[in-house]
């Protein structure tokens, strides 16, 4: 029988959404028996909308002031203490994920699994490599802790209406003070969440620059999507980081995507291809974003997008 | 501090459009061009770059993998690493048995601080630099945008989903490298000819007397789902109408 323990995901006051999507994840292990784990300062609003996931028997809440920050260091063996007989230990593959999850795996003394698209059974998953140009089918041995990321993007999250138990557990485990949270810059935004949003307009190098950028902004929010942006137009400065789509940046699926002065490099590709629709805009009609494209538009952008906008805005 | 480690994986270079095989058992690798892992590439400026503020004595560059890794070990050596270190393996092993092969490195050499890149190219797994700050007991700064050094702590900036987050961690410690840390030097003619002459020493597994277990072995690849080209519009009127249509807008 599979027991998975899910490592939740949030900022001390909601869920990320990035939990439910490992609880749909974690589902399709057969019979699995799903418990999430909150570590938090204080969690019971948060352990109180994870116990609603459809799907999960019971919400273990590890309260410590050391969780405040979600340090990788002091979760890491917190996770360990209760790893226990859980056969499968799954984080989301956010920046939260990737960088606890390998810690959890190492002190257990086994290899992870990164980025997991497909179960195809208890011990055996398919995840992508080299940017989403080979995807492989990797079988665990008997006998191994799993420990993995769910690629977010592969999964839809999981319902709402369960009634999952809440249990305070204490671990016995010895928390390093050697690292320390001084402090998050959040990118200040009233927009849609990138990763979860339904919709999402991105731009690329040929806007040209950071004041160009605003006429995405304008069509994003003339039909309530989030922004996003390739890494050219993060790496030349136009938006903050946490924009990129991307190989190295976040790799989401909204229903709509619009591609604005994209190329369509595969790093960026890989972001977005279980996205529902791809809309692309460019005016090099060669360009490769439109090989996936299920709408191009050969338009130069800074008369194409704000026609747009002013077309959606009425 | 005195030491710096910092890892440099052979990988199939960035702009490779990289294939899986006939017979669905790897990727094409023949002919093609092998370079540094980009990110390891930007780990290593980062080392050189604080030896330059005189904040290290000394950069070794580490690599696990084929003997032809010496080929990336030299341009790191050109780009100003001291010495290189090659732990020679046809294996192709996974970051656990990296992380520990590491670690041995980590301790024989004494390091204050360990660059890695984020992660590599070709594997996309993201797990090395924290698999070796756990089994070492010390702290792990991944996803680094901006490393600011102090005595014995560094303050880091690193890119997280939300924003930036900055943390405080005491040194030794690993760092691993994002996109935006800084941008890699170049290598001069010169400097290559001086690589030459620095020190590149190999070792192999049963030096090191690391077990490198069993990993977990892909047992298919396959090529990924394509989406197919779709229709090309005329104009916005053209293309509104269609989202609409779709109930997309």
């Amino acid at each position: 029988m599979s027991k998975v323990l899910i490592i939740a995901e949030h900022d001390g006051e909601t869920l990320n959404p990035s939990t439910p999507k490992c609880v749909s994840c974690a589902s399709e292990i057969d019979g699995a028996e799903i418990d999430i784990a909150v570590f938090a300062k204080s969690g019971d609003v948060v352990a109180t909308e994870a116990a609603t996931i459809e799907g999960v028997s019971r919400v273990l809440v590890i309260e410590n002031d050391a969780n405040d920050h979600a340090l990788a260091a002091v979760l890491a063996p917190q996770i360990v203490s209760l790893a226990g007989d859980y056969t499968h230990i799954f984080g989301p593959s956010t920046t939260f994920g990737k960088d606890l999850m390998p810690r959890v795996a190492a002190l257990l003394d086994v290899n992870q699994l990164s980025d997991i698209m497909e179960v195809l059974g208890p011990r055996s998953f398919k995840r992508p490599i080299y940017a989403g140009n080979a995807i492989i089918t990797v079988d665990v041995p008997d006998g191994v802790t799993i420990v993995a990321t769910v690629r977010t993007a592969s999964y839809q999250a999981a319902g709402t209406g369960g009634s999952a138990a809440i249990e305070k557990v204490g671990v016995d485990a010895e928390l390093p003070t050697h690292t320390r949270f001084v402090g998050v810059q959040v990118g200040s935004s009233d927009r849609p969440d990138l990763q979860t949003a339904p919709k999402v307009v991105s731009g690329g190098r040929a806007l040209g620059s950071s004041e160009n950028f605003d006429i995405i902004f304008r069509l994003a929010d003339a039909i309530g999507a989030a922004v996003g942006a390739s890494r050219a137009a993060v790496d030349a400065g136009y938006v903050p980081n946490e924009l990129q789509v991307g190989q190295t940046g976040k790799i989401i699926a909204p229903n709509l995507y619009i591609a604005v002065g994209i190329s369509g490099a595969i790093q960026h590709l890989t972001g977005i291809k279980d996205a529902g629709t791809i809309v692309a805009i460019n005016k090099d009609e060669e360009a490769p974003i439109f090989e996936v494209a299920d709408f191009g538009l050969v338009a130069d952008l800074f008369k194409a997008v704000p026609e747009m906008t002013e077309a959606l805005s009425k | 501090m005195k030491k710096i480690l910092v890892g440099l994986k052979r990988a199939v270079d960035y702009n490779v459009r990289v294939r899986v095989n006939s017979s669905g058992t790897g990727v094409e690798t023949e002919g093609v061009k092998m370079s540094i892992n980009p990110f390891d590439e930007i780990a290593l400026e980062e080392a050189l770059r604080i030896k330059e503020a005189g904040n290290a004595e000394e950069i070794i560059v580490a690599s696990v993998g084929v003997p032809e890794a010496q080929q990336q070990l030299r341009t790191g050596l050109a780009m100003g690493a001291d010495r290189a270190i090659l732990v020679t393996t046809d294996e192709q092993l996974q970051p656990l048995a990296v992380a520990k092969i590491l670690l041995e490195l980590v301790k024989r050499e004494s390091v204050d601080l360990a660059i890695l890149g984020k992660q590599t190219i070709d594997g996309d797994n993201n797990q090395t630099g924290q698999m070796l700050a756990a089994l070492w007991g010390r702290p792990q700064a991944t996803f680094a945008s901006k490393v600011e050094l102090d005595g014995s702590t560094a303050k880091v900036t690193r890119e997280v989903d939300a924003g930036l987050e900055t943390i405080e961690i005491d040194l030794p410690a690993v760092i691993t490298a994002d996109l935006r840390l800084n941008e890699p030097r170049y290598v001069k003619l010169p400097d290559i000819m001086k690589a030459k002459k620095k020190p590149l020493d190999e070792l192999t597994l049963a030096d090191l007397g690391v077990d490198v277990g069993q990993g977990l072995t892909p047992s298919v690849f396959a090529p990924p789902e394509e989406r197919s080209r779709g229709v090309m519009v005329g104009d916005v009127a053209e293309l509104v109408e269609a989202l609409k249509g779709k109930g997309l807008l």
